[in-house]
């Protein structure tokens, strides 16, 4: 392995190495919610979700904000962060559960 | 996305948010602005309360005026929305009356720290077993964005509209010199931080203080120009340096200059109550009768 | 109409006895009988001396006493620990009682109850802090912003000093509200007997607490007497209560129309219940040419004046306000078309004077015999009143 090849991980995070224990780790999966109507469009949950998975749609709600849309809801790994951002508590991952034997394959 | 699918998101609401359980419901949507810091503040603070896994029957949030002063009203505890600068002797009076429940002091700066300095400082100096949360965000902002005592000099304010002129006060100095226990500084963005350092201060024997800074962008960020709240949690990213055990001295904050976070002090000193206790017992001996929780109910 | 079960004094508490006591030391004894477990206070003379003696006999009887900051923390301090579930006072005099205003308010609005005692001194502003004044009463009633109804004694005496303090405080346990005791330095100061009765003799208001559970009780919907019952803090109930105009809930609204019902129900709570508060001393009153009215020492100081008036033949009266809010209006109304004129005697330019004044409404005279405070009026002026009021 090329140790100064970048290897591209999924949501633009690039690794300058691939992981030594790819094969083992299992990578989490959530199921974003976001509470439409309470949402004011801050972009917080946008701007720092580690994976990219959120963009703020072109919709509006019924107090004229944008609220968030997942674009790439397939990437999020439930890691929280959207949900201990938002000021507004209008966004939360769940656990996605997930059968044995679908983990993902790191390329 | 697929318009179906939006459509789709709009009519979810099966599952609730997990922290309804800690916010009256019937106030939700707060009135705080978007892209306001205090939301994010308040979610670091249920979750803290969740981590410790508390009786949530044991807390109670006491707030002065203020917009962070709203705070008591949006959380599902026993809590009091006092008059301005008074939360901390009511707190006291509360913390006093029922030693073994956790009272917390949620509020902001000009309220905590200008018209209620007096009682903050005399509180930490008798480490009362209080926490105090203090949102600052650099301004009075409720009552349209005047100067308060930690607007940074040079920035702009309703009365201060050729820039302040005065120096601020250094939060975590005053607390730390003051006598509290716990001081910690973080901004809004560090969420998890923060909600282990509202975790620690909870648990903390004393008077502990965690400032928050948060952005404030109806009245700070746009008077100042600095863009809205996103544009301040960017600056707090890139501006912001974590020196755990830094001299509260050394830390103070200029305007749009460097932020040093992190926690500065955590110390150990017997709590009013304790020393009391041992004074009371030590000079009266037998005669002594220890003040317990008065139950006045039937 | 709300039946309220007495309860008996704790014998630990009280200090069965007969004593030499100051009034302030009464004052203080009399909270301590009356089962109030908090104090927190500011020195000002002359009403340290309650501050001093709760300090001392409060590590004896289970309380807590702390000396706060500044008064402005000491009536914040006494709301936190009433919300707590124990009775709490504090005691001031003119300038503390200043400060205290905006949380006395405070008090109001959250219905929150606790005594606060104003050893009355010489005003305005520093004016003279080891002397005595009455010049406080119309801020009993009018101090703090906005509208509200106050309940306001005033004792003659040291044993009333004590009486008084326990009927303070069940006056503000039944109608949930700050309860004021208008006091002066020179009762405060006069050393006298007090009889302090057994524990069992002492009958006590407890606090009304809610007897719905959590998720079924709301802070402010009132029993019948207007008087909401009181959740008990860290049961569970998660009550949210603020000083802004708030409805049935607790929760603050913004508008007329819960302004009306809030401020209403507060005004009323004393308005309609005045009657079991109000609280005169009435003698010789039937046929009464002329009537002397006073409270607080003052009322012991007309006696000789009266006693020369009445030798002089003529028909002299008194009425002493105990309870000085709720003025008691109907019967100074109904008492002025049958008499020549009040006489009101008080260490003041007029406050309470004016009380009368629009009482009597004109159906009789009203004279005032001032006095800038200091020291106690001369009996001689009050006699030379009540001779000029029949000339």
């Amino acid at each position: 392995m090329n140790s100064i090849a970048t290897t591209t991980g999924r949501g633009g995070m690039k690794f300058w190495r691939r992981p030594l224990d790819t094969d083992k780790i299992k990578i989490p999966h959530g199921e974003l919610h976001i509470i439409w109507e309470r949402c004011k469009g801050c972009g917080f949950c946008v701007e720092y979700c580690p994976k990219e998975v959120l963009e703020l749609s072109t919709e509006f709600n019924a107090k004229g904000y944008h609220p968030p849309v997942a674009v790439k809801e397939e990437d999020c790994i439930n890691c929280g962060l959207c949900e201990e951002l938002c000021p507004e508590f209008a966004i939360f991952p769940v656990l996605k559960e997930e059968p044995e034997g679908t983990e993902e394959v790191k390329k | 996305m697929s318009t179906v699918e939006i459509v789709e998101i709009r009519g979810k609401v099966e599952k609730e948010h997990p922290m309804e359980k800690l916010l009256r419901m019937d106030r939700i949507p707060h009135i705080w602005c978007p892209t306001c810091g205090i939301g994010t503040a308040t979610k670091a603070f249920a979750s803290a309360l969740e981590k410790l896994e508390i009786d949530f029957n044991n807390v109670a949030v006491v707030s002065g005026i203020g917009c962070t002063g709203r705070v008591a009203g949006y959380m599902k505890l026993d809590s009091f929305h006092t008059t301005h600068g008074r939360a901390v002797p009511f707190a006291v009076g509360l913390a006093i009356a029922k030693p073994k429940m956790k009272v917390v002091v949620f509020s902001g700066d000009g309220d905590l720290i200008s018209i209620g300095g007096n009682h903050f400082i005399h509180t930490a100096r008798r480490n009362v077993d209080i926490t105090v949360i203090c949102v600052n965000n650099f301004i009075y902002a409720m009552t349209g964005g005047q100067v308060a005592p930690t607007t940074p000099i040079l920035a702009n304010s309703s009365t201060t509209p050729y820039g302040n002129f005065e120096h601020p006060f250094n939060l975590p100095l005053l607390a730390a010199s003051s006598g509290a226990v716990y001081v910690a500084r973080w901004t809004a963005l560090h969420v998890r931080r923060l909600t282990n350092a509202f975790a620690e201060a909870l648990q903390k024997r004393g008077f502990s203080f965690v400032e928050v800074i948060a952005p404030c962008s109806t009245l700070y960020a746009r008077r100042n120009k600095l863009g809205d709240g996103l544009n301040l949690m960017k600056f707090y990213h890139d501006n912001s340096i974590i020196k755990h055990g830094a001299d509260p001295r050394e830390i103070d904050i200029g305007f749009q200059d460097k932020i040093v976070v992190g926690k500065f002090v955590d110390i150990e000193k017997p709590t009013y109550l304790d020393c009391l206790n041992e004074g009371y017992k030590r000079v009266l001996g037998d005669a002594y009768k220890v003040y317990g929780e008065e139950d006045e109910q039937n | 109409m709300t039946e309220i079960k007495m309860v008996k004094a704790n014998p630990h508490d009280v200090l069965t006895g007969e004593h030499y006591l100051d009034g302030n030391h009464a004052s203080a004894e009399g909270g301590i009988a009356a089962g109030c477990k908090f104090f927190a206070g500011y020195p000002i003379t002359p009403s340290t001396e309650i501050a001093e003696r709760v300090s001392q006999r409060f590590p004896r009887v289970g309380g807590i006493f702390i000396q706060t900051e500044d008064e402005l923390a000491s009536m914040n301090a006494i709301l936190g620990a009433s919300w707590g579930g124990v009775k709490s006072m504090s005691c001031t005099s003119g300038p503390g009682f200043s400060l205290m205003m905006e949380n006395f308010g405070l008090g109001m609005m959250l219905e929150t109850p606790c005594v606060l005692v104003n050893v009355q001194r010489g005003g305005p502003s520093t004016g003279l802090p080891t002397l005595p004044g009455q010049a406080d009463m119309m801020q009993a009633r009018w101090g703090s912003h906005g509208d509200y109804e106050v309940i306001a004694l005033a004792p003659d005496s040291p044993q009333e000093s004590f009486e008084l303090a326990i009927h303070a405080f069940n006056l503000s346990e039944r109608y949930r509200i700050p309860v004021l005791v208008m006091t002066d330095e020179c009762v405060g100061h006069m050393t006298e007997k007090v009889v302090i009765p057994k524990a069992e003799e002492i009958d006590l208001v407890p606090r009304r607490y809610t007897d719905k559970p959590p998720g079924e009780y709301w802070p402010y919907i009132p029993e019948n007497d207007l008087v909401p019952p009181m959740p008990p803090v860290g049961k569970g109930y998660k009550f949210h209560i603020t000083g802004l105009t708030h409805d049935y809930r607790g929760y603050p609204v913004i508008s007329a129309e819960v302004q009306e019902k809030c401020v209403r129900r507060l005004v009323d709570k004393i308005k309609k219940n005045a009657k079991d508060i109000i609280w005169i001393e009435e003698k010789d009153t039937e046929g009464a040419e002329v009537i002397v009215l006073s409270y607080g020492i003052t009322s012991r100081v007309v006696q000789p004046a009266i006693a020369e008036a009445k030798k002089e033949g003529i028909k002299v009266g008194q009425i002493r306000l105990v309870a000085v809010w709720p003025f008691p209006e109907e019967r100074v109304r109904e008492l002025a078309s049958k008499i020549g004129t009040y006489v009101m005697v008080e260490m003041n330019y007029g406050q309470i004077y004016y009380e009368v004044e629009r009482c009597a409404a004109g159906k009789c005279k009203t004279v005032l015999v001032p006095h800038a405070g200091g020291t106690v009026h001369n009996p001689e002026d009050v006699h030379v009143a009540i001779k000029g009021a029949v000339k």
